[in-house]
């Protein structure tokens, strides 16, 4: 077995170091904002562990164009390494934003465009695990999952739009608001400060991750084929 | 013996002088097989029909559908998406696995034909289909409910949202028949994706059932558009790695 390369390991501590420094920024160096009170600081890891989301749909499109390109079994890996925690931390963003919508929007759920979006993200990944488990040969399931990755994330910013199209009350981070919105508030350079470094957190969280996982998926394959062997 | 041969040099002599319209020939002989083996079988479009009737029956006693006791029309736009969504998976279902289960698909495979002909040929005909289940459904549920569906308006995007459907819903078919729960899958892998144009035809519908100006209705139509035009896109470029062996 490969031994697990020194930078890997670097990259542990150092996203553990990141990540308690993190929750303490956010609990004692951002100020309390003035209106929402405590609960507004749900919003540094919300918002990050949605970038996370998107991020690892992005990259599993991106490593699914080039596995159909080059047919390289890495490339496979990628992609499904990224889908399964992009799936765990799409869910975090839903359940904090849950949390945080409760007291100020005054409800647990609503059909926002965002909030649709999300959840047919969450639908659609699913799916594509559904679909993996369906077909055995390997050469086709990463084909299907490629073409599956690909469209699949070409129709979220669609939903995005056509749920855009309604009326929407959760605020805009970058870019401007529309009147209406509930729950925007302006940031004061520390807060700003606290959510730049949350981002930076969660991307060095997910790069951690998907490290590891691509090893745990390398060795799962080299478990299936030595038992092809034995079984020859 | 003698015939055969004059055949073959005859089409070879096709498929060489005019790439276009060899490609054209493929395309309208995998239509044309389609259509052919449905008016023979008619299995396919009698199940589509039926189903959608049973949708409306369901529907009628769910919810209240009669016209007069509901101000707005966004229940029969709601209604009439739904029929078209649930008989239009069984319609892909049927049509792919068709094609699987005698390995009819092998022998479409092995044609030397352009893959995408293979494609553009049985969206084209999975769209015949549909559209002649709604050409059915509209006039039955337009005299069920005393409302006037045959609006150039509310035509238009029925026929923008069976295209957009049917282009992504053949490429998921595709794969979903090769699945060991294919049965299952389809819907599950289709409804997520084609939701965006679920949502623009339904609100599309009903603001032409409702008489609402064209400018608001125009940036539903314009989803539509671009969603047809991205998904046919997609679906032609990524279909080879879907029925490569």
């Amino acid at each position: 077995m490969q031994t697990k390369p020194r930078l890997l390991t670097v990259l542990d501590f150092v996203t553990a170091a990141l990540f308690v420094l993190a929750i303490g920024m956010v609990f004692f160096y951002a100020p309390l904002e003035a209106v929402m009170g405590q609960v507004q600081r749900v919003f540094y890891f919300h918002v990050a562990a949605g970038w996370v989301g998107m991020l690892s749909f992005l990259v599993a499109a991106i490593a699914g164009v080039v596995y159909l390109t080059s047919s390289n079994r890495k490339w496979d890996i990628v992609s499904l390494s990224a889908i399964e925690i992009g799936i765990v931390f799409a869910f975090i963003n839903i359940v904090s934003g849950s949390i945080w919508a409760r007291p100020i929007w005054n409800t647990w759920w609503t059909w926002d465009p965002r909030l649709t979006t999300a959840t047919v993200m969450e639908l659609i990944y699913a799916a594509y695990l559904m679909l993996r488990q369906g077909i055995e040969d390997p050469d086709r399931r990463a084909r299907f999952g490629a073409v599956y990755a690909i469209v699949g994330f070409v129709s979220v910013p669609l939903t995005f739009f056509s749920a855009r199209l309604f009326r929407t009350i959760h605020p805009i981070v970058i870019g401007t608001n529309q009147a209406g919105a509930e729950g925007d508030f302006d940031m004061t350079p520390m807060m700003l400060q606290t959510f730049m470094f949350s981002l930076l957190t969660f991307t060095f969280v997910f790069a951690d991750l998907l490290w590891h996982r691509i090893r745990v998926g390398w060795l799962a394959e080299k478990v299936e084929q030595l038992r092809l062997k034995t079984i020859q | 013996m003698k015939r055969e041969s004059a055949l073959v040099t005859r089409d070879t002599q096709y498929t060489v002088r005019n790439p276009l319209l060899s490609f054209l020939r493929a395309l309208s002989a995998v239509v044309w097989k389609d259509l052919s083996a449905e008016m023979r079988s008619r299995e396919l479009l009698s199940a589509m029909l039926v189903f959608a009737l049973l949708v409306i029956l369901i529907f009628n006693f769910a919810l209240d559908l009669d016209p007069k006791t509901r101000q707005e029309s966004t229940i029969t736009a709601g209604v009439l998406w739904v029929i078209f969504t649930f008989a239009g998976t069984l319609g892909l279902n049927r049509s792919m696995a068709v094609e699987k289960d005698r390995g009819c698909i092998d022998g479409l495979l092995l044609a030397p034909v352009d893959r995408s002909a293979i494609y553009f040929g049985k969206t084209i005909a999975n769209l015949v289909f549909m559209l002649i289940v709604e050409i059915i459904v509209l006039p039955i549920y337009s005299l069920l409910y005393n409302v006037n569906l045959f609006q150039p308006g509310l035509l238009l995007v029925t026929l923008l949202g069976s295209v957009g459907y049917v282009a992504v819903g053949t490429l998921l078919a595709t794969m979903a028949v090769q699945a060991r729960t294919r049965d299952v899958l389809l819907p599950i892998l289709l409804f997520p994706v084609v939701l965006p144009i679920v949502l623009s035809a339904v609100k599309a519908s009903g603001g032409f059932l409702d008489g609402i100006e064209m400018t608001e209705i125009r940036p539903w139509l314009n989803l539509l558009v671009v969603y047809d035009i991205i998904f046919i896109a997609i679906a032609f470029m990524v279909f080879d790695f879907v029925v490569e062996e």
